[in-house]
């Protein structure tokens, strides 16, 4: 059995490898779809479910299922976009963004979606949630204001025997994910450095380096959310 | 008995009104500047990190932003253990230099040219309709001034982006330092740009703003000299030679007589010299001198102060108008309110001067950008803002979170001078009249709006500002009065 199988995206018939996921099919064929769970080398889990996508009329995550042979993925789609929408307005509500004084601000993504799909006002209102701020480990700050509950941080920072540097603490709506405290005292500063380019928001930043980043320097500041995606047209 | 209300206070920088109680003979008995807004910026910095203080805090402000952003980082740079002001890397302290005097040349153009010219060229009384920026521009005779401040605050707001990343709230200055060079295309931009945008055609403009004005003031003495005039102390940073520098110094205060009453002032010891009291009936904290009090403690800043201050601009063309300036009052302290425009232009064309003298300096295009040393926990820094002497005072915790802000704004310091040239105006126009009218009204804005205060600015305290509520009957007499 040939391991080149052919998809549809939004009608548009594209070649691509058996065991792709389908965010994996549509980036290489320079197609976006967005997400913010998501991370390259590291396994996908489909939380946020910003990257849903409609296969056979039912709502899928591109990040974790895998295309077959003669697919036909709806992804590009007013409702689609509205939903993902929808999803970037609840998690700026939910939370405490203030964009203006955030240094990840022009490198978020969350904000940079906020951007893509135009997010002009709130359509839902603000929790204003009273939030805490860990600050106590020397090379690294939590911000539990800007956490978007990825998981991103757990999935990806480890040491070497494989155990996260984070975890989940309290329950329901308390929840937070916070830096392990027996984890902590093996952080190294590039471990610190990853954990901080591994979130997608502002929400683990490393302490005294604030805003070194130049406004026009900063990611999103030139090229907009997807834009290097779409710009490729494929192989990504 | 009766109150007039001058509500909003208009062409000034956030929301404020005036109050001015009439008795029945015609006197004025009380006359207030309220500001009637309220930030509390002091209280939601507290549990921010340190080096969030230079990029949030400037949010305060639109107008002089860049004060904010550039006395925060002042403070922090002390935190960072670089130093207070004079410990920065060359490229670090001159590219904060040249963004901050953009800053004081765009602030002090609009203040001038769009808000209080229309005042001296169509005359107090003049028709409001017309008494603004846009009458200027449609006016033929003052079509070209209207066209020159455009483009004069557009240079400015070039400047602050090309240093701090953004016309209006940059992240440029960070603790420690600067995160950018210049380069070299924005050098031949800012020196060699076609015309009107180069620095020499912002000079010849700046001159030519003085021209206006002191030729305003020949022909009106009377306004000038006379109108809102009182006597007080001044206070501002200097140099540590005695010259104008409004990044950096020592504090030096003045009072009427040119007497110095503070001196080569350390301002990380600030305290020690100045507090502030709290009156119940303004958002507004009223700073004084300890040494002298609360009474007759206060003192004017901004650019009148430092002319009064200061014993020389380290600029060619502004020593020369400094030296007029001086010798109009014959070298003694200058309390002509209204004198703040005239050394308001001076400043416009040592702001000038300056960014001609940073651009042409190596340091900007290359080097190191920051520096740091022993962490301290605790910061103040000082910057001559436009409307005056601006201060910030953190202290962060080990886990480098902020602990505790005070801001005493430029504004702030002027609150009591405000109140006092309120007064005075207040009392020459409208005593024994009983009609008020309009330019009578102006007049009172006139005088508030030569200190070019920026009310959104100064009003940060929170949990700790009493409040008083007075209940009058319908002939204003005091029926009730609670204190909170």
């Amino acid at each position: 059995m040939s391991n080149t199988i052919k998809i549809t995206i939004d009608g548009v018939a594209v070649e691509t490898t058996r065991g792709k996921t389908i965010f994996e099919a549509a980036r290489e064929n320079g197609i976006f779809i967005p997400t913010l769970c998501n991370v390259d080398n590291v396994k996908p889990k489909g939380s946020c479910r910003i990257c849903s996508v409609y296969i056979s009329g039912r709502l899928m995550t591109a990040c974790t299922t895998q295309v077959e042979d003669g697919m036909e993925i709806e992804n590009d789609t007013a409702k689609l976009n509205d939903m993902r929408k929808a999803i970037v307005e609840l998690l700026f509500v939910e939370g405490n963004h203030f964009c203006p004084g955030c240094e990840r601000s022009g490198s978020c993504e969350l904000q940079a979606l906020g951007y893509r799909f135009l997010m002009m006002v709130p359509r839902f209102s603000f929790l204003f949630q009273t939030r805490d701020i860990e600050a106590t480990n020397p090379k690294l700050m939590k911000d539990n204001n800007r956490c978007i509950m990825c998981k991103r941080c757990i999935r990806g920072i480890k040491d070497e025997d494989g155990k996260s540097f984070f975890a989940f603490a309290r329950r329901g709506h308390k929840v937070v994910i916070n830096l392990d405290r027996k984890q902590a005292a093996k952080l190294t500063d590039d471990l610190a450095r990853q954990a901080m380019e591994i979130c997608p928001v502002g929400a683990l930043i490393l302490k005294g380096k604030g805003f070194d980043v130049p406004i026009g320097r900063r990611k999103y500041d030139t090229k907009p959310i997807g834009s290097d995606v779409e710009a490729k047209g494929g192989n990504c | 008995m009766r109150k007039i209300t001058i509500e909003p206070v208009t062409r000034v920088e956030g929301h404020g009104k005036v109050t001015i109680m009439q008795d029945d003979k015609g006197n004025i008995t009380q006359t207030r500047l309220h500001i009637v807004e309220f930030r509390g910026f002091e209280r939601f910095i507290q549990g921010r990190p340190y080096w969030e203080a230079a990029v949030v805090v400037q949010r305060l402000c639109g107008i002089c932003p860049v004060s904010h952003h550039l006395a925060a980082a002042k403070a922090m740079d002390v935190v960072v253990g670089a130093g207070a002001g004079d410990g920065l890397t060359p490229t670090g302290e001159k590219m904060r230099r040249l963004m901050h005097y953009g800053q004081i040349f765009q602030s002090h153009v609009l203040h001038f040219f769009h808000l209080a010219s229309p005042d001296l060229l169509f005359g107090i009384d003049a028709d409001p309709a017309i008494r603004n920026v846009l009458g200027l521009a449609v006016t033929p005779e003052f079509t070209d001034i209207a066209v020159q401040a455009v483009m004069m605050r557009k240079y400015g707001q070039e400047i602050i982006k090309a240093t701090a990343g953004k016309k209006i709230h940059g992240t440029g200055a960070i603790p420690g330092g600067i995160n950018k060079h210049l380069t070299q295309e924005e050098k031949e931009q800012f020196l060699n740009g076609p015309d009107p945008m180069n620095i020499d055609k912002m000079i010849e403009w700046a001159h030519a703003g003085l021209d206006l004005l002191k030729g305003f003031h020949k022909a009106n003495r009377a306004i000038i000299d006379d109108f809102a005039f009182h006597e007080s102390s001044h206070l501002s940073l200097v140099r540590k030679d005695g010259a104008l520098d409004l990044y950096h110094g020592v504090l030096r205060a003045v009072d009427t007589n040119g007497n110095r009453i503070l001196d080569d002032v350390d301002y990380q010891d600030y305290l020690t010299y100045i507090d502030e009291e709290v009156r119940s009936w303004s958002y507004m904290k009223f700073p004084y001198l300890r040494s002298i009090g609360k009474k007759d403690g206060w003192y004017r800043v901004g650019p009148l102060a430092r002319m009064n201050t200061c014993d020389f601009i380290d600029s060619p063309l502004a020593q020369k108008e400094f030296e007029l300036f001086r010798a109009y009052t014959g070298g003694k302290v200058n309390n002509h309110t209204m004198h703040q425009h005239w050394a308001r232009l001076i400043e416009i064309l040592h702001s000038a001067e300056e960014m001609k003298r940073l651009l042409n300096d190596p340091d900007l295009y290359s080097g190191e950008l920051t520096t740091s040393g022993a962490r301290q926990s605790e910061g103040v820094g000082l910057i001559e803002a436009p409307r005056g002497t601006l201060f910030h005072h953190y202290r962060v915790g080990e886990d480098d979170l902020i602990e505790m802000a005070n801001l005493i704004v430029s504004t702030t310091n002027n609150n009591e001078p405000m109140n006092v040239a309120v007064n005075k105006v207040a009392v020459a126009q409208m005593t024994g009249q009983r009609e008020i009218t309009e330019p009578m009204m102006n007049a009172v804005e006139v005088a508030i709006r030569a200190y070019d205060p920026c009310l959104s600015c100064a009003t940060h305290a929170l949990g700790r500002m009493p409040l008083e509520v007075t209940i009058v009957d319908q002939d204003n007499n005091v029926i009730d009065r609670k204190l909170r």
